[in-house]
Order: structure tokens, then sequence, then C-alpha cells
């Protein structure tokens, strides 16, 4: 198979692919948001390629980056037994205007993905039927993935417990601190734009 | 007072047509704690079912973001909670397919032996508690006696019964103990003995059997296009299962069939079930007679792997090393990947993103019970309130894998 | 339960017979016969399964009889990680239960969240309910689960309602085994200083 489905792609879609790459043998292409579903059907109906299984979908965060959310898709061929990983990037600095076409009208399977992916990074998608949270709650603001969501930031849906109403202690030390465990390299992430500020770049 | 025979219009005898709404979950013993649906009842009939998940959302994650490459693996033990082991091994794979290593022989062979390991826990737990759920006790607590063998072979090769953040990148956490294929090979027949009572005692029992007949029907193309893997949509005709189509570790080099359903329907997820922990078992016969005996365990690549003990404490170059990998993390090379490996309930994928430093930027796991339990609905709306609970505990949710 | 000063008489002891307390005798009577609700959400559930099945066997305690409803139990087991979604659910179930009810904190993650220190986790179930026994463990060892349920016997003859925690065992094969003169036996934790209390 190799590069037969991303050859394909290209000569299908020409500029609207992105970019594509073979990394570990994942074949990637990057398509524009706006032919999302177009590729999306044209990799499940044509006969070559038949990608009948929607394996997974999932949002990255990169604030440096514009568009700043990435959505990855992951698909399968069960009778041609291959596999690619279609990507896309939505969303300016402030994530307005991530917005997809949704998939679920090509495979039914993708309905929750796109509700987590909704969920968690927020992306929203034109079409879908129930696009609700489903990992957290309504009342949640925030999509917790998204770099800038503080990691610590609890938002309960009942007031904890008081320490005079307890009668007992109920301060723990946290499991580790800020910077105790954890490794050099992380760094605190607010949103890219601030970042750019900080280091001096347009 | 009123005289009992009322003399009403026959309009007036009917039941309320309204249909009824029930809050089944999240505390219903049968829901594993985790799921809640909201149906809506015509009779005793579903007219309407909404499954939420989330009840048991962790942030997994957003937790991985925050460690190194290894400090993953504690939370990957804790996905499918039934089977850890096989989330530890499709992990290390997953990073080491970024890193470009391989890992020695003798370590696949006993990855593949631990996670078939694991793969009978997870079969025997799933098999057992649905059974239980639907009122048969003494399987369910059979098969957590031969569980508990399964344990106690894992207990002394990793020293956690359950959670045993066992796995490394490039290898193992320790080698194998000595005794480890006498043990492997002493509860087998054991366990395939326990597995045989407990089918006699439910597949001749009439009650269980017309629960589980015709109900949570799916067919292939269905299941496919919802994106089930594993052994429900074994259980629905389609043979795929990423150890023979995708042989990864040494899964080309042992014999074992691939067991599918005709029907799709819950007695076939539940036969798919037992009939692979019958080939588990021929393949641990096939890994113990397989697996070299001595030969190193993890990779030779002092990037990832962590030098040895009495090293550290001897040598300055090993301290060092020691200390880099702890504190800062492996560095994995900047890219992207996905891998997948058979998990308990059907393809564990990890995607990883790597910006080239000691903290994965991006861990996503895609967890094989979500896209199933996502077809929950469709499965049992038109069918009979009663038959939820077959239906549900057939899928094999796995709260922490589903939820994240 | 602490007005209650009247003795009655029990057969039995060697002279024939030994006076107690009515909420002594009470206390007596409820530790065997613990009705428990299992509020299992994660890992821990397979734990609390290993427990319950014949090895190692919660029946010798009394305490074999799950009940489903919350009406009908004594002691609610939190088994598990409690997410802020759940967190509703678990404060209503223990509203529900009757009095006296007793609730045991099963693994880290229901004691304080465990490694799970983040948006979505309630860090330990006591920043919603109150909570009698503490087990610690990832999950706990069967073994913990059974010291915890004796702790709980031994708080509720006592009439002791202040939190305790398991403590780790002494390594029975290595008894001089590394710290072991630091650790506290159960037994001795959890009798104390109630029965100066009452005295």
């Amino acid at each position: 198979m190799s590069d037969l489905v991303l050859r394909k792609l290209k000569d299908r879609f020409g500029s609207a692919v992105l970019e594509t790459h073979s990394m570990c043998g994942d074949e990637t292409a990057i398509v524009e948001a706006s032919r999302w579903k177009e590729v999306a059907l044209f990799l499940r109906d044509d006969a070559e390629l038949a990608f009948n299984m929607p394996i997974d979908l999932c949002g990255v965060d990169y604030p440096e980056r514009l568009p700043r959310i990435e959505v990855v898709l992951h698909l399968y061929s069960l009778a041609r037994r291959h596999r690619v990983r279609v990507k896309t990037r939505v969303g300016d600095e402030e994530c307005n205007g991530c917005e997809l076409d949704s998939l679920i009208s090509v495979w039914p399977g993708v309905d929750w993905l796109e509700r987590e992916v909704f969920d968690m990074s927020g992306v929203r998608f034109r079409g879908h039927p129930d696009l609700r949270r489903i990992l957290l709650y309504p009342e949640f603001e925030g999509h917790p993935l998204r770099k800038d969501y503080p990691a610590q930031k609890t938002q309960p849906l009942i007031p904890y417990r008081t320490e005079a109403e307890a009668g007992v202690p109920l301060e723990k030390l946290a499991p580790f601190g800020p910077d105790e465990g954890m490794s050099f390299g992380r760094e605190v992430w607010t949103n890219g734009k601030a970042r750019r500020e900080n280091r001096g770049e347009q | 007072m009123e005289p009992l025979d009322l003399d009403l219009e026959e309009g007036e005898l009917e039941l309320p047509a309204d249909p009824m709404h029930l809050n089944m979950g999240p505390a219903h013993p049968a829901m594993h704690g985790t799921v809640r649906i909201v149906l809506e009842l015509s009779g005793e009939t579903i007219v309407k079912a909404d499954v939420q998940i989330g009840y048991l959302h962790r942030g997994f994650e957003k937790m991985c973001e925050r460690g190194t490459w290894t400090q993953v693996f504690p939370y990957a033990d804790r996905l499918n909670y039934v089977s850890p082991m096989l989330n530890n091994v499709g992990y290390a794979l997953a990073v080491e397919k970024l890193a470009g290593l391989v890992v020695p022989e003798r370590c696949q062979w006993y990855r593949m032996a631990l996670g078939e390991l694991a793969r009978l826990s997870d079969h025997l737990t799933c098999t057992g508690a649905m059974a239980m759920e639907l009122g048969a006790f003494t399987p369910f607590l059979w098969f957590v006696k031969a569980r508990e063998m399964v344990w106690d072979v894992l207990e002394e090769e990793t020293g956690a019964r359950l959670t045993h953040s066992f796995g490394r990148v490039g290898g193992m956490a320790k080698p194998p103990t000595p005794a480890f294929k006498d043990l492997v090979r002493g509860i087998l027949d054991e366990i395939l003995y326990t597995v045989g009572e407990g089918e006699k005692m439910l597949l001749k029992n009439r009650i269980f059997l017309d629960r589980l007949e015709n109900t949570g029907v799916i067919s292939g193309p269905d299941a496919i296009a919802m994106g089930w893997t594993g052994p429900c949509l074994r259980a629905s005709g389609i043979a795929y299962d990423v150890r023979k189509a995708h042989p990864y570790l040494k899964y080309d080099e042992v014999e074992f069939d691939v067991p599918v359903g005709s029907k799709g329907d819950t007695l076939d997820r539940f036969l798919v079930r037992l009939e692979e922990m019958r080939q588990s078992t021929r393949i641990l016969r096939q890994i113990c007679d397989k697996m070299p005996d001595d030969g190193p365990v993890n990779c030779d690549d002092p990037r990832y792997v962590l030098p040895e003990k009495r090293d550290v404490y001897t040598t300055i170059e090993a301290t060092i090393q020691h200390f880099k990998l702890v504190m800062e993390g492996a560095k994995v090379p900047k890219g992207e990947v996905y891998s997948y490996t058979e998990g308990g309930n059907g393809e564990l994928g990890f995607y990883l993103v790597s910006d080239g430093s000691g903290t994965p930027y991006r861990v996503r796991i895609r967890p094989p019970c979500f896209q199933i339990t996502n077809s929950l609905s469709g499965l049992i709306e038109r069918a009979m309130l009663s038959d939820i609970i077959p239906i549900f505990g057939s899928i094999n949710m796995i709260g922490g894998e589903c939820d994240h | 339960m602490g007005e209650v000063t009247r003795t009655v008489t029990l057969e039995g002891s060697e002279s024939g017979y030994a006076t107690t307390r009515l909420d002594a005798l009470l206390g007596w009577a409820r530790k065997y016969s613990l009705f428990q609700y299992p509020f299992v959400t994660a890992c821990c559930g397979m734990e609390f399964m290993a427990a319950v099945s014949p090895r190692f066997d919660v029946a010798r305690f009394g305490a074999e009889a799950p009940r489903f409803s919350p009406r009908q139990s004594d002691v609610l087991w939190v088994v598990g990680t409690i997410s802020q979604r759940q967190a509703p659910v678990l404060r209503r179930i223990y509203e529900q239960m009757m009095e006296p009810k007793w609730v045991i904190a099963f693994g880290t993650c229901a004691s304080c969240g465990g490694f799970y220190d983040n948006y979505t986790t309630v860090p330990g179930l006591d920043k919603i309910i109150p909570c009698d026994v503490y087990i610690p463990g990832c999950p706990p060892r069967p073994e913990a689960i059974l010291d915890g349920l004796m702790l709980l016997q031994d708080k509720i003859t006592n009439g002791d309602r202040r939190p305790g925690v398991v403590k780790p065992r002494l390594d029975p094969v290595h008894p001089g085994a590394q710290g072991a003169g630091d650790l506290v036996t159960l037994r001795k934790s959890g009798k104390e200083k109630p029965a100066k209390e009452q005295a």
C-alpha cells in the first residue's frame, strides 16, 4: 500500500492537502478545514481506499500555532488493512471559529468522539444532532485539554464541607507541588498570544 | 365508601399512554457505578435511551502532560483496570515506536505472556460479572477464584496484585522470575477447568440462555461503522483481531484461532470471550515453550533505559544517567505516532505527540469500549427494560477506560 | 446514644452473668451484622470483588450482604475515585441512609483524590460527606480491606466516631524489617482512647 492513500488524496484534492508525512510508518495528511467532510467521504467511498472504520478522533491544542487546534482523525480499512491519519486545523488565538463539519453522516461511530472533542478541546461540529458535553457536566466552563486550562482548576458541583462543619482537619498535602516530582522541561501554559508577547515576537 | 365496580366508559379504563421516564444509574449496581441511562419507557419497552458517561472522568490525558514519559505508566494502569498489563504494554510499544526502539526477544515474549494473563483476568471478570448481574452468583465466585490464580502469578512477577506499573520504555521493570514458566503452566489447567465448569453451569440454564439469545443484536457492517473492535466485533462475525491482522511482539510466531460469532447477539459476545480465554491459555503454553530463559530484558540504550542499580551506586556515569532520566525524563524524538494493540476490549490505541522534551505534549488514548458504549443506546432501544442488564454486561464497559 | 445508661444482664460468663451498657450491647450486635452499600466506581472495585469472594471472604466478619438500597444499609463503602460529576450522587446516597451509618473510604482516591490531582476529581470524599475509616492503597490489598473492616468494628463497639486510618501491617515473615518499630498495629490504634472517654 505504502503511499497509495496519500497519493490518491493529493491527486484528488491537490492544494487542499496542505502537508503530508509518513513518520514511523503512519501515513498522515493535513487537509483544509473547509474540505473536511469531502475528504472523509472520498476516503470512505473510494474503492481502493475503503476506510470503513472510524478509529479515533481527537483534538490537540498548539497555542503557538495558527490555526490553533488540530483535529486528528484516525481511520482504518478492514478490507484493505491500511490506516491513515487525517488532520485539519481550526481556530484563532482565542479559539474563535473552531468549527468543522460533522462526519456523523459518514461514519455514525464518530458521534461520541465528536462530542468528546467538543467537550475537551472546544471544537464545534456543524450538523451534529446532539452536541453536548460528554465527559464533563453541563455546568463546566472551559475546555480542559486546551493548554491554557490549568490542570488543577476545579469547578465543584456542590460546595465542599468546611472544617467547621466537619470538626476535623480536611486539608491534605497535595501529592506534588507544581514543581515537585515533575520534569524540568514543563512550563506553565498561558495562551499563545501572551507567550509570544513575552518572548518579544509578533 | 365508593363502589368497587365503577361503571366507566371504556376509554377511561386505559392506562396513561404517555411514556414513562426512568433514570438508571449512576449508582445502579449493574451500571458499574459510572453510567447513567435516562430511559423513556412505553410499558416495559424502551422507546428512547440516553446513555450518559463521564462519571469516572479522571483527566487521564491532562495528567499525562505533566510528568515524564515514564510517569504515564501508573495512569495507563488505571485505564482498563481489569487488564492493566495490556495497557502497560500498549503504551510502552507506542513510545518505543516513536523512539525507534525494539526490545530484546526475551522481553517481547515476557510482555506477551503478561498481556495474555491480563486478558484472562479481563475476560474472567467480564463474563463472571455479567453472570452475577443476571443472578448467577456461583460462576462469578468460581471465576473470581480463577482470577485470583492469575493475579497470584502477576503478583509474584510484579509485586502488585492489580495495578502493576510494570512496563518501562525500552523494557520491563524487572526480568521474569526463575519460576515464571512453572507458575504459568501450573495455573492454566485449573483455569480451563474453572471456565469449563462455569460454562456448563450457565449454558445449560434455560433462563440464562433466554435472556442472552437474540438480545442486543448488531450486524457486522453496523458494528464496523460504529468503530467496534475486539471480542464484541468478532461476535458479529468480523474476524478482526489486531494480534492476527497486524502482529506485534511475537504474535506471528504463536498459533491461535480467532473465534467469531454468527449472530452478533449477547450470547455470541459471551461465547467469544469464553473461547478467547481458551485461546489465551493456548498462547501462554506456547510462550512458555518458546521464551528464552536468559538474555537481556531491557534495551541497551542509555537514552531511555535506567542503568543497573548496582552501577548507580558505584559509578558516576550511571549516577548521572539515572539522575537525568528520572528528573528530566527520557527525551523522546519530536513527532507523532499512533500505535495499536489488542486490549481486553478491542483495539487499544495510543496517539502520542512529542515536542522533543522529556514530557509528553499530548497523550491520547483510544479506548475500545468508548465506541462500543456509544452504540449502547441503539442496542437497547426497542428492547425490554430487563434486557439492559445482559446487553450492558456483555459489552464490558470499563469506566476508567471509557471515561478517560 | 450517649444518654442511655441502663445496664442489662447477660448470661454466659464465668461467674454466671455479665453487665454491660445498652449502647455497648447494641454496638456489639451491630458490628457483626453490617449491611453494606458498595458505591463502586473505579479500579478499587476489582479488589472489592476479591474481598467479597471466597478467598478473602468478608462474610467472616458478618458483612457479606450487599444492599443496593441506601435505606437498608449501615456501611457505605466508597470504592474508587469520586469525580466532581459523581459528587452530588454520592452525597445524596449518604443522605438517604438511615442512622446509624458509617462510611469507609476505600482506597487512596476516595480518601484524598490520590494522584488525580486535577480539574475533575474531588480530593477525598470527606470534602463532601463525613468519613469513619480510611483504607489507603491504590487499590488496597484485601488484607487491608479486612483491617479496615475490623477497625470499623472496633469503632462501632467503642462508639468512636473520630476518623481512623488503617495502619500498615507488620511483616509477618520478617518482623524486624525496616521501620517496623514505628508501626502501630491495627488493634492498638483502634482501642486507644475511647474506652477512657466513656468510663
